[in-house]
This record gives structure tokens, C-alpha cells and sequence, in this order.
């Protein structure tokens, strides 16, 4: 088993919380990460709902759904940055 | 030492200051870029009175780091420098400060303008306006991904 550290920022931190861990299997990737978040409760899946515009880091990189996330990871998931 | 070529901070910035010492002691540069962003009194229709910023520490860094390699690798510059600010602001507080130095002008201002479109799309920050009617996100502009593309660079932020 693998547990990662997941963050939330802006609106999405307003709903959930600044983080939480998860448990994953080895070899998860991010997309299965906000599957197994979407499916924790009812406000994780308004929240991190496919169809949102949710941008993703993976150890603070920006990231898409199909990365692996390796033991101890860090998975972050945030609306469209509006910085500048 | 090298100065720090990224800064995310509270505090207000000096720009005279920070070209300065972007320029110190390289009698080569012929040319200073400078972009400041400041905070309007107005956005989307609506009153702005003061607007929150927020970032991921740690990530913030990184990110605008290596925007400023890909600014040293691909534009004949000398140097960068960013300041980006967080917390709460009021309008006309400066928020950003994009610095760049090189022999010429062209490249100074091309990698100016190449910093402050890749900020915008790829910096993990996040500004909350307060208005008249309430709190609100501010929403990501097509318009700076489309930006982006100008120097090849795919960017799908507000993209939904």
C-alpha cells in the first residue's frame, strides 16, 4: 500500500479542507487518486467532480491524470491558477 | 552568493530597488525590462475593495524557477527576477514584478512578456476578490492560454 498526501487549494480547499491521505494501490495513478477521493463522500464528489475545470500537481509539478504516483507522493488538486 | 531570483512574499517591493540590484555590477546590460501588475478597483463588472492571494508554497517557487530557465534558455538575456505577493491587497497595491536584463532591448522585452504569460497560466496562485456582492474567485481567462501560444507553448488553464 501506498498512503500519499493530497492538497486542495482555493474554492476546493473551502469544501474539503487544506489535505487529507490516502491509501492507494501501487502503481495508482493521479486520475485513480480523485476517483478514490470522489467516492469519500458526497462533498468530495461535487467537489472534485469530473466535468469541473481541476487542474493537478504530482510532487509539485503540475501534472495530468495519467501520471503514476510513486510511494509517498504528493497529489494536489486546485481550479485554473489565476496568479500575475 | 547569488540573490534570490524568486521571491513570494507579503511585503511590498521597491521597483527601483530591484532593478538596481538586477543590474549590479554587470556593465553589459544594455537593457531593463520591468512589468509590475498592480490591483484594480474593478473587475468583471463588479467593485474590487481588496482581493486575496493564494499559493502553494513550495510549488509556487519551483514553478516560476523554472519558467525563468526556459526565459535564460530560449531569449539572449542576462538575468530574471520575479516577486510575486500573497495575502490580502488593496487596489493600486502592486501584486507582481517581472525583471529582466539583457544587451538589447529586443530580447528584454520578449522574455518579459514570455515570463508574465507562462505566469499567468502555470503559477500555482489563486486570487479571491471581495465585492459588493460577496466574495468571489476570480476565473481563469481563456485569453492568457491563447497568450501562450505565441511562443508555441500549449497551455489549457481555463480551459474547462
Amino acid at each position: 500500500m501506498n498512503t500519499v498526501t493530497i492538497r486542495y487549494f482555493a474554492s476546493i480547499r473551502e469544501v474539503l479542507g487544506t489535505g487529507e491521505k490516502l491509501d492507494v494501490r501501487e502503481g495508482a495513478t493521479v486520475g485513480e487518486v480523485r476517483d478514490a477521493l470522489i467516492a469519500r463522500s458526497p462533498g468530495h464528489a461535487a467537489a472534485l467532480a469530473r466535468g469541473k475545470a481541476l487542474r493537478c500537481a504530482l510532487n509539485q509539478s503540475l501534472s495530468d491524470e495519467a501520471a503514476a504516483v510513486g510511494q509517498g507522493a504528493e497529489v494536489a488538486f486546485f481550479p485554473p491558477v489565476t496568479g500575475g | 552568493m547569488d540573490r534570490a531570483r524568486v521571491s513570494i512574499q507579503t511585503e511590498d517591493f521597491d521597483l527601483s530597488a530591484e532593478v538596481a540590484a538586477l543590474r549590479a555590477a554587470d556593465a553589459g546590460v544594455g537593457a531593463v525590462a520591468a512589468f509590475v501588475g498592480t490591483v484594480r478597483d474593478r473587475n468583471d463588472g463588479l467593485g474590487v475593495s481588496s482581493m486575496e492571494l493564494e499559493h502553494y508554497p513550495g510549488m509556487t517557487e519551483k514553478a516560476i524557477e523554472a519558467m525563468i530557465d526556459a526565459a535564460l534558455f530560449r531569449f539572449d538575456i542576462h538575468a530574471a527576477r520575479v516577486i510575486h505577493r500573497v495575502g490580502l491587497l488593496q487596489p493600486q497595491d502592486q501584486i507582481v514584478l517581472v525583471a529582466v536584463t539583457s544587451a538589447h532591448r529586443g530580447e528584454a522585452f520578449q522574455a518579459c512578456e514570455f515570463l508574465m504569460d507562462y505566469l499567468k497560466t502555470q503559477a500555482p496562485f489563486w486570487k479571491k476578490e471581495h465585492t459588493p456582492e460577496g466574495a468571489r474567485w476570480v476565473d481563469a481567462r481563456v485569453s492568457d492560454d491563447d497568450a501562450m501560444k505565441r511562443w508555441d507553448l500549449a497551455s489549457a488553464n481555463a480551459a474547462a
